[in-house]
């Protein structure tokens, strides 16, 4: 098998507050093989965004990378220099945020923006660069771009903006891409649009994917594999169709079972009790353990992610394995 | 579907309406300013800007009924929610609250009517006021308008606490000292505490954790059986309104574009854009597929397309489309829908 796109090894990155260390990620395993689309799923405040930052080398202080390897192509990018990264970044990783505004400067016209952000990485010529750009834009389905260049991000439509954002994100062809909730704000129909372009770009240039978000049902029609984190650890991983319709850790359950289509019409949906812990307080042992319905003493322990049937590993003492626990 | 529900279903459509909207439109003007008015002495072709947001919109809502109100950005959805809700006036036409004509009625009896209607906003951040404690946020209306005393406030504001799921002992906080979840349940206390017999509830689930939106779904409903309340439930989730509302109505560029039972618009979906919108949902159930694509963008409401607003997306325009302004009209029973195609076939 050919060497993976991205291997995250027990990553940390925790924020070093006066209140305390919070264990934004912690002990955090997956790997993205070439042209595979991974979603990362869960919940605000599990650390999802945060992973997507460490592999980008993003992390601002007092956050830090406390530990792991975040194995890119096999260099270990928790170890390079800030050089080292910046020539990565942008060029063989990139990022697309939610909000298209952090990507783009507002008093800069695009074409000033997708130049520049070429010929950082590339020795080539102000015409060679436009004519680039101008492609991608085409690639991401804005009509006329060779217009659209001369516009200013305000001009541009919000599903729009998102879409070039995006373009500015392929100008390299990256081999990763990190989408931390990208049509999060966007409509439906708009959101349909970008998630079918990304599709279609993900299998004609082999580029990895992890998509960050928050809504199964993205993940469902879009990833390959899935992982559910929550609190700043990943409590279940394995593919889609596998995670989705025969879940084994109870939170990944009762996220399935909260979502709205999954319920009967007119009839109480079935929930989650209680919220989410604080990461600076966390119930020792299984930070789930307080809204979890199978919580038992031997989850006073700390449980380990492990491997419990091919392909699908998760953090439980207590997981759901029989059908019918799966279907209740 | 079980006899009790389809009994239930009748008993609601011979229920009275608890509002009726007749021929609502909301205009917003931009005026123009003086270099504007002086350039177009001069004859530069500027012109006062002028939005649609809801351009002539009938609406009924009977007694007991649950409401879906759906569509994307800027098709006049909320502009709409706050005209029945009372907070904006509408431009043009009629609103009838148990058959009384809002807007002609005095000032007093309106004062007591709007009391009647809530509101439940988005944002639980924004809609709460930070510097008020708990208790006064969700005390302050019902002891201004006389629906408890000084002497009887604490044990009131208690029970308002306690029927939104929020332990009163919390009374003396902040908001800033809550989760969003919790935040929300401060804003339904806030609204259930004046008595209303209506809420209108915009997009009051939209900003929570997939989990918490659950359990707060789950409040709306328990309340609803519980104080016989009667909702307008505005959201863009398709799933969250199908799950909740006994019709649902959907819009597009300020016009209602469809109006069915709930069951109905999901199973068998009229218009054009309610087809698309309704194949652009992403569905848990499906599996590495390809996303259904409707082509184009919302155009701008300052400037919409004429005939059939959906007309450059639509993937069975026809001439008469593009000039003619379709109605909304009977396509099956309790199921109307504004499209040319209706009157082809």
């Amino acid at each position: 098998m050919a060497e993976p796109t991205l291997e995250v090894r027990n990553l940390r990155t925790h924020f070093f507050t006066r209140a305390g260390v919070v264990k934004a990620v912690d002990d955090v395993s997956f790997t993205v093989e070439r042209g595979k689309v991974l979603g990362l799923v869960g919940e605000s405040g599990s650390g999802k965004s945060v992973t997507g930052f460490s592999i980008i080398g993003l992390v601002d202080p007092p956050g830090r990378i406390a530990g792991g390897q975040i194995l890119f192509k096999g260099k270990d990018l928790a170890r390079i220099s800030e050089e080292e990264m910046r020539s990565l970044r942008g060029n063989r990783i990139a990022m697309i945020f939610q909000d298209p505004m952090m990507t783009l400067n507002p008093v800069l016209r695009i074409d000033t923006q997708m130049i520049e952000t070429v010929q950082a990485h590339r020795n080539c010529s102000t015409e060679e660069a436009r004519q680039r750009a101008r492609d991608t834009l085409g690639m991401v389905g804005i009509p006329s771009p060779d217009e659209r260049l001369k516009s200013y991000p305000h001009q541009f439509s919000g599903g729009m903006r998102q879409r070039v954002a995006i373009a500015i994100a392929l100008l390299h062809e990256p081999e990763l891409i990190i989408a931390d909730e990208p049509t999060t704000a966007l409509d439906v129909t708009i959101q349909g649009q970008i998630l079918a372009e990304v599709q279609k770009l993900a299998a004609t240039t082999g580029t990895s994917l992890i998509w960050i978000t928050h809504d199964l049902s993205v993940v469902a029609g879009l990833a390959d594999d899935i992982a559910v984190m929550y609190a700043g650890r990943i409590v279940e991983k394995g593919a889609v169709s596998e995670v989705l319709d025969t879940p084994l850790h109870p939170y990944t359950a009762g996220l399935i079972g909260s979502v709205p289509s999954r319920n009967k019409r007119g009839e109480p949906l079935r929930q989650i009790p209680g919220m989410t812990p604080s990461l600076l307080n966390l119930p020792p042992g299984c930070a789930f353990r307080t809204r979890c319905p199978r919580a038992a003493d031997a989850c006073m322990a700390e449980p380990a992610i492990e491997q419990i049937l091919p392909g699908r590993e998760v953090r439980c003492f207590r997981p759901l394995t029989g059908a019918a626990e799966q279907a209740a | 579907m079980s006899a009790a529900v389809s009994e239930t279903r009748a008993a609601l459509d011979a229920g009275a309406p608890m509002m009726e909207l007749r021929g609502i439109t909301k205009r917003f003007e931009k005026k123009l300013d003086f270099a504007g008015r002086i350039a177009q002495r001069l004859g530069a072709r500027v012109r006062e800007e002028i939005v649609h947001a809801v351009d002539g919109v009938d609406l009924t809502i009977r007694k007991g009924e649950v409401v879906g109100l759906v569509g994307e950005s800027g098709c006049g959805k909320s502009t709409l929610g706050r005209i029945v809700a009372g907070i904006m006036p509408p431009s043009e036409g009629t609103i009838l609250r148990d058959g009384l004509d809002v807007l002609s009625l005095s000032s007093q009896v309106v004062r007591a009517m709007k009391l009647r209607t809530q509101m439940i906003f988005q944002d639980p951040y924004a809609s709460l006021n930070p510097r008020m404690r708990v208790a006064d946020i969700v005390g302050e209306a019902p002891l201004v308008h006389g629906l408890v005393t000084r002497a009887g406030f604490d044990a009131y504001v208690d029970e308002q606490m306690r029927r939104a799921g929020l332990d009163p002992a919390f009374k003396r906080r902040y908001p800033h000292q809550f989760s969003g979840g919790q935040r929300q349940r401060i804003g339904i206390a806030r609204a259930l505490a004046v008595k209303p017999d209506f809420i209108v509830c915009d997009e009051a689930v939209a900003a929570l954790d997939v989990s918490i939106q659950a359990q707060i779904l789950n409040l709306f409903m328990k309340l609803r059986q519980e104080l016989d309340l009667t909702y307008l439930f505005i959201s863009h989730d398709l799933g969250v309104v199908e799950h909740l509302s006994d019709r649902v109505v959907i819009m597009y560029l300020g016009r209602v574009v469809e109006e069915a039972p709930s069951e109905t618009v999901f199973a068998r979906p009229n218009h054009p854009y309610t087809q698309s919108l309704l194949a652009s949902v992403p569905r848990i159930e499906a599996r590495k597929r390809a996303f259904a694509v409707v082509k184009g963008e919302i155009p701008s409401p300052l400037n919409p397309p004429g005939g059939c607003h959906f007309h450059p997306r639509c993937p069975h325009a026809m001439p008469r489309c593009k000039v003619e302004k379709p109605v909304l009209r009977e396509v099956a029973p309790g199921q109307r829908s504004a499209c040319h195609l209706n009157d082809v076939a």
